[in-house]
């Protein structure tokens, strides 16, 4: 079993060393970067490319690592004990399974992604630290013990906003995907529009790269928001010439919405290209 | 044989454990990576033993420095590069005027001696110049190029990335803990200093106790429990006007992630030394300041103070009355600091300035040695463990 990226997705060097690894050992691995550059896209197309059924737990603050084994439902059993159904009598009738549950179950090696695990408490990591170790846990209400028939490929993302206990990471294998250099994003591109024009590309690129670089920028466009705009540009047909405009008038990419999301970086950039406007007049 | 890289690395304070070095030999043991590529290893002990993008560019460094021998980028080139494909590169981009160039030297055999010649008489890294190979000029190797970091023929841009040693270029650097910061790192930093507990307002449903209550009952009783907050509460006290004017950017992001970590938190300011009286708006703080007393009255002993500042003045400023540049104190700022120590148990100082000039400047001990070296330098690093001292 080998990840060696997909015809989607393109894997640099690095991510594919990490992802292996985990495979490998049967450790789970997590994934960090910035948002927007394909973390949740990962645990997708590694599960495609291994023919793996994946199963997605996405974690919401109020999630607890409970739920991801099991959940008793004894509300439901109140109330059918109090009508007399016959259910009530075997509790496992009450007992919902959880991803964790359904993962370990599943008869091929399954893909289980566990997105954005800094949403939920802080404690949340550390309470599902032996069961993604041994992979095996205990239900309480029916005295079983459920272990993992085969160890699912663990993918975990995190976007950073809580820190992770020490114990957690140390059981896992980390990768940090970096923003992806031009060649790599030109290939990515690639990827997804096979027919655009180059000469679109690299001016779109040119744009992009500096709207990355501007000072003060709040929320710097992302892979996915290139994308995007990369796909609106080309229903539009835009033209590589109108692009590589540089008449002060126009310093605004067409389009931009797709690029800048908040309308502090819009003014931002309006007020930049102001002010080279005016230097370009002072120079005539 | 990778012992010495493990201790490097704890040498340089990353924070590996053996958990995660036997995980990195188990993975080598079941052949992950072809062990004979460094490169394929550098990112498998990377993703092994590093499991914060803060430590990235640190690691880069240690391994850099452990695995130096490893790689000679000028003696190994004759080795690594294939005739063929030199010659291949050659044809392709050559044009025929540098082919027949090449022909007049005595063709590619002889081309091909005299580069691996070359190679091993420059003994040091070159860049620029016509003598050795570099770039353009006359020397004939001048169409392929020379990178200094290692080897990169024919110039086809970024597809042999390897000429470059990957970690030498260091490109998490601007990730390490102790050079960035920003109001997001900050919060994560700040957000060690949590305590959770239910108190106020009873509003979530507790359904084991409504379980257990009706079961005791006979009926349904339904039991509520308040929702679990952050209880710490904090005093912020700044720095402001001065010498702290080059740090008021930091300062304002400090500012905003407290801001919303924490729900219970006050700030004040005070100009060089805590002395009897701070203020809330810079604008007003002649007219309108809060008696130091008032605050020690009003804010309970379990708040946590953390103070702001760089601590830069004149010793006479904290140890005598009347020291304050401003206005005649009565009493000496460090009077007014250690009754503020007294009552509040968990305070900290966090400076702005880089940890190693503390010593050099005698105000800087001297509060230091009030807070009982409890100064900590205003970055990601520092606030976290300032925060860590503050849970104590």
């Amino acid at each position: 079993m080998k990840f060696e990226g997909t015809s989607s997705y393109i894997a640099t060097e690095d991510l594919k060393v990490a992802v292996n690894a985990a495979i490998t050992l049967e450790r789970p691995i997590i994934v960090k970067g910035e948002p927007g550059t394909g973390k949740t896209m990962l645990a997708h197309e590694v599960a495609k490319s291994l023919d793996a059924e994946i199963i997605t737990w996405h974690i919401k603050s109020t999630t607890k690592a409970q739920q991801g084994l099991y959940e008793y439902d004894a509300v439901t059993r109140l109330r059918d004990s109090q009508l007399g159904d016959e259910k009530v009598k075997d509790i496992k009738n009450y007992i919902s399974k959880g991803k964790l549950w359904n993962a370990f179950e599943s008869d091929k090696r399954p893909v289980l992604l566990i997105d954005e695990i800094d949403k939920a408490d802080i404690e949340f990591p550390n309470d599902l630290l032996l069961e993604l170790d041994k992979m095996e846990f205990f239900v309480y209400e029916t005295g079983e013990t459920i272990r993992a028939q085969n160890r699912p490929i663990v993918i975990i993302t995190s976007n950073n906003e809580k820190e992770l206990p020490d114990a957690f990471l140390r059981r896992c294998f980390f990768h940090y995907i970096k923003f992806p250099d031009p060649n790599t994003m030109e290939e990515i591109v690639e990827v997804h529009y096979p027919d655009i024009k180059k000469d679109l590309i690299q001016e779109a690129f040119k744009i992009f790269y500096d709207i990355r670089e501007v000072p003060g920028i709040k929320k710097k466009p992302s892979t996915s928001e290139l994308i995007d705009w990369l796909k609106l540009l080309m229903t539009d047909d835009v033209d590589a010439k109108i692009l590589r405009e540089k008449d002060p008038k126009k310093l605004i990419p067409p389009l931009h919405g797709a690029l800048l999301k908040n309308e502090q970086d819009v003014h931002l950039f309006e007020r930049l290209a102001f002010i080279s406007r005016r230097e370009n007049e002072n120079v005539e | 044989m990778f012992i010495n890289f493990f201790f490097d690395l704890k040498q340089a304070s990353l924070p590996v454990s053996l958990k995660e070095y036997l995980m990195l030999m188990e993975a080598m043991n079941k052949r992950v990576v072809d062990s004979f590529n460094v490169n394929d290893f550098y990112y498998l002990s990377r993703s092994a033993l590093v499991k914060d993008e803060r430590y990235l560019d640190k690691f880069d460094r240690v391994f850099g420095h452990s695995f130096k021998g490893l790689e000679n980028p000028e003696g190994e080139t004759t080795k690594e590069i294939p005739e063929e494909w030199l010659k291949l590169m050659g044809q392709k981009y050559l044009t025929d005027e540098e082919k027949k160039m090449i022909e007049s030297l005595g063709g590619w055999d002889k081309l091909m001696e005299t580069l691996k010649q070359r190679l091993e008489e420059q003994k040091k890294r070159h860049q620029g110049g016509s003598k050795w190979i570099g770039t353009g000029g006359t020397s004939p190797f001048g169409a392929y190029g020379y990178n200094p970091e290692g080897i990169r023929i024919g110039q086809k841009e970024g597809k042999n990335k390897k000429a470059v040693k990957v970690w030498d270029k260091r490109e998490f650097s601007n990730l390490d803990g102790d050079v960035e910061l920003g109001t997001r790192n900050i919060k994560i930093a700040l957000r060690r200093l949590r305590k959770f507990a239910r108190e106020g307002a009873e509003t979530e449903l507790d359904l084991d106790n409504t379980i257990k209550s009706t079961a005791h009952k006979g009926y349904i009783d339904v039991k509520m429990m308040p929702e679990r907050r952050n209880k710490i509460k904090v005093l912020l006290f700044f720095d402001v006007g001065g010498s702290m004017d080059a740090h008021v950017k930091i300062c304002e992001e400090l500012f905003s992630a407290a801001r919303t970590e924490f729900k219970h938190m006050e700030y004040f300011y005070y100009h060089n030394c805590l002395y009897d009286a701070v203020w809330k708006d810079n604008n007003r703080r002649y007219n309108d300041n809060i008696k130091t007393w008032d605050v020690l009255h009003t804010y309970p002993s379990d708040y946590k103070v953390i103070f702001v500042g760089d601590a830069e003045m004149s010793p006479y400023e904290i140890t005598y009355p009347g020291g304050s540049v401003e206005f005649w104190n009565e009493e000496s700022g460090e009077t007014w600091l250690t009754r503020m120590l007294n009552v509040y148990e968990n305070a900290i100082w966090l400076n702005p300035i880089p940890e190693r000039y503390w010593d050099r400047i005698a105000s800087t001990s001297i509060i230091k040695q009030i807070f009982s070296d409890r100064m900590f330098p205003l970055t990601i690093e520092g606030i976290d463990q300032a925060m860590r001292e503050l849970n104590k």
